[in-house]
């Protein structure tokens, strides 16, 4: 590895001349520490699928109809009778999921490998932000086709914003553009579904500039982010995210042409019938585990709160942390982190699980401390893992 | 509850019947009306479709046939109204063989002078007809239950097209295998106690396949209710098989297309993932651990 190219002077290259050449140049040579696992691929995925939804949703914008009588037909139409319609609306329904299936083991990665830690917290911060964004934007993007669920799922979340105290019915009618979901609530989602998609483009940009500047996280710590331990990004890391980028297509085309089911919600082929309450109105699986959060909390707006806690929670990661990490002297005990990991990825799954049941019984109790484990790890673990592993070592 | 209230609220509920049907079971098969209380509907027969599984392909024979029963029996009370006649040309139809059976067909065509409807010869770009101007017209002809548009049905439908087939075939008979219980008490009231309730009164027609045992639909397929243009037998089966076909056609019409898709993407993506991991192994070889 000694003597690879890359290994030149990085700064000395920033003052040649500016250019396309120049900052490709500089892209490709890139020092990246040579460790990274096949987690560092996945934000190559992500940017991946990001073009693909970009790309398909543009040409299904062409024939949508934002209207609460035309709109459920306007895609019937585009599936059943345009040139490929059917092929674009599949590559973007199951593109979201791919997208927050992608986006969630990008932040376990991070979350695990403390990848928000000093000089990260930015570009922590920028994707966390991303994570609320593609949350926003996929939620708009469900409401769209006017099925049943779209209708009762933007009706469910009218209601949770307007649990909100003193504020919640005025948001709730600013959300939905009158008393109940209807065309001004299309509109209103139709617009802030690709306005969002674009600012997704641009915060990438950012996320994409920020981690350039500070460098990425090695998996073994910062004596794996050390020069003699890197490798130019081309060739050495264009091969590996090309490689994730097609075995991701792979399963990817497995879902979409084989099993779709997995990824389509079958009343969601129902036009919007505001006079019939389905019995189990249910998000997509991927807002599931906050659903869970939402139901396991007595009060409306303590559901809330819990639930939207959840995601902003991320933010304040960086700051909730206050041990040094798994690595150098502490590395014996990574089990330990390897352990709160595991009972936070649980919680995450079973806290899914009760938000696609009736959340009462066998299921509420679930659901609680699938809650309770979530925060454990931020609130309980996170601030004092640091004494504990002290202790442990003292022990 | 109507026809369309029935099968929306069917879809949400069928992941707990196994729970009701339990509950519900043995201790209401004593009642008078026995069976019909067991609300769960009976887990339908599993069958063989063309079109079943990952790599299965319909049988445009049979979608063909079951378009001729749809026309021919479904027609009258139910609608596809996301179908343009055009559409049909993926059951393996001519432009020549679409415009002909369009012809067939009767649209609505504005008013005339004196306000009254007029109709015409469908074309090609014509939807499918409604059955029925409007909701009320259509509960009017049909004891209060409004019969379902058929668009997606086998996709919205829980238990998908082998309900769909049990249903057609399933009236006044007990349930081949039944989840719950009832099937013996239900079997000894359809075999003399209430023949009313099996012939449809007051609260439809005995079938184990419904909601609640019980549907607003007649029994629609007899043998010989249609001719099969290919020379088929046209039983009371054959006609609710093909009819099942062509139902989950119109459900999923581009299925084919993308599982054909799916498999000439995937063996390219497989042979060019291999060609990708030698040219990692290449480029990282020179890297010492
Ligand atoms: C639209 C969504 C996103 C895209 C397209 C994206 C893209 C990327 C890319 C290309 C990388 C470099 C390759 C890699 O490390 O995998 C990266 C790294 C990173 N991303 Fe994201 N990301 C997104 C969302 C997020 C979110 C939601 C978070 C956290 C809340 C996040 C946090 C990070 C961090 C901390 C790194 C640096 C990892 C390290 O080097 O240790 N990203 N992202």
């Amino acid at each position: 590895m000694e003597g690879s190219p890359s290994c030149k002077d990085q700064t000395g290259r920033r003052h040649e001349a500016a250019g396309v050449v120049a900052f490709v140049k500089d892209y490709m040579g890139f020092l990246l520490p040579a460790d990274l696992n096949l987690l560092w691929t996945i934000g190559a995925m992500l940017v991946a699928v990001l073009g693909l939804m970009l790309l398909s949703g543009l040409t299904l914008a062409l024939s949508y109809t934002p209207d609460a009588s035309l709109a459920f037909g306007s895609v019937e139409a585009l599936e059943r009778r345009m040139p490929s319609g059917w092929l674009l609306r599949s590559l973007h329904m199951t593109g979201a999921s791919f997208f927050m299936a992608a986006l969630y083991l990008h932040v376990f990665r991070g979350l695990y490998y403390g990848s928000y830690r000093a000089p990260r917290r930015g570009l922590w911060l920028i994707g966390s932000a991303l994570l609320v964004m593609v949350m926003v934007t996929a939620f708009a993007g469900y409401v769209l086709p006017w099925g049943q669920m779209s209708y009762w799922g933007a009706d469910v979340a009218g209601k949770a914003v307007g649990a909100v105290p003193v504020i919640g019915s005025l948001l709730e009618r600013v959300f939905l553009g009158g008393d109940a979901p209807g065309t001004p609530t299309l509109h209103r989602m139709f617009v802030l579904h690709f306005t969002l998609a674009f600012s997704i483009v641009g915060a990438v940009v950012l996320h994409v500039a920020v981690l350039h500047a500070r460098g990425s996280s090695s998996p073994s710590g910062p004596q794996g982010e050390t020069p003699a331990r890197m490798l130019p990004f081309y060739p050495y890391f264009t091969i590996k995210d090309t490689l994730g980028v097609v075995v991701m297509a792979l399963l990817f085309t497995m879902v979409m042409c084989f099993w779709p089911g997995l990824i389509t919600e079958p009343a969601n082929y129902r036009p919007a019938n505001p006079l019939h309450t389905p019995a189990d109105i249910e998000p997509e699986w991927y807002f599931l585990p906050f659903y869970g959060m939402l139901q396991a909390v007595p009060s409306k707006f303590g559901g809330l709160l819990v639930s939207a806690g959840a995601v902003v929670v991320l933010f304040c990661v960086p700051w909730l942390d206050r041990g040094p990490g798994w690595t150098g002297p502490k590395s014996g005990m990574r089990w330990l982190a390897w352990l709160a990991m595991s009972v936070l990825v649980a919680s995450f799954v079973l806290a899914g699980l009760a938000g696609s049941h009736h959340v009462q019984g066998v299921w509420l109790l679930v659901g609680r401390l699938a809650t309770v484990g979530y925060y454990a790890y931020f609130l309980g673990f996170l601030p004092f893992y640091a004494k504990l592993a002290n202790w442990g070592e003292r022990a | 509850m109507t026809g369309t209230q029935v099968l929306s609220s069917s879809i949400a509920q069928a992941r707990k019947w196994g729970g009701v049907a339990l509950l519900l079971g043995v201790g209401l098969g004593h009642g008078p009306a026995g069976w019909a209380q067991s609300l769960a509907p009976a887990q339908a027969p599993v069958q063989n479709w063309s079109f079943k599984g990952p790599l299965g392909h319909f049988d445009l024979a049979a979608v063909q046939r079951g378009y001729a029963v749809f026309a021919g029996v479904c027609a009258s009370c139910h609608g596809l109204t996301q179908v343009h006649f055009s559409d049909l040309a993926g059951m393996g139809l001519t432009s020549e063989q679409i415009a002909a059976l369009a012809e067939a067909w009767q649209v609505p065509d504005g008013l005339d002078a004196e306000g009254r409807l007029k109709h015409r010869k469908a074309q090609p770009d014509d939807a499918l007809p409604e059955p029925y101007p409007n909701a009320q017209a259509a509960r009017a002809a049909n004891r209060g239950a409004v019969p379902p548009d058929l668009s997606r049905i086998t996709q919205v439908y829980p238990g998908g097209p082998d309900r769909v087939f049990a249903l057609l075939t399933g009236y006044g008979a007990p349930p081949s295998h039944q989840s719950g219980t009832g099937s013996a008490a239900g079997g000894g009231l359809v075999g003399g106690a209430h023949p009313a309730a099996v012939a449809g009164g007051e609260g439809g027609f005995a079938n184990p396949y419904a909601i609640g045992h019980r549907t607003a639909m007649p029994p629609p397929l007899r043998d010989g209710a249609v001719v099969f243009t290919d020379g088929t037998q046209a039983t009371a089966e054959q006609e609710a098989r093909d009819v099942t076909t062509f139902l989950a056609w119109v459900s999923n019409p581009h299925a084919d297309s993308k599982r054909r898709l799916g498999v000439g993407v995937a063996l390219y993506l497989c042979f060019l993932a291999t060609l990708l991991v030698i040219l990692k192994r290449r480029i990282w070889s020179h890297v010492r651990k």
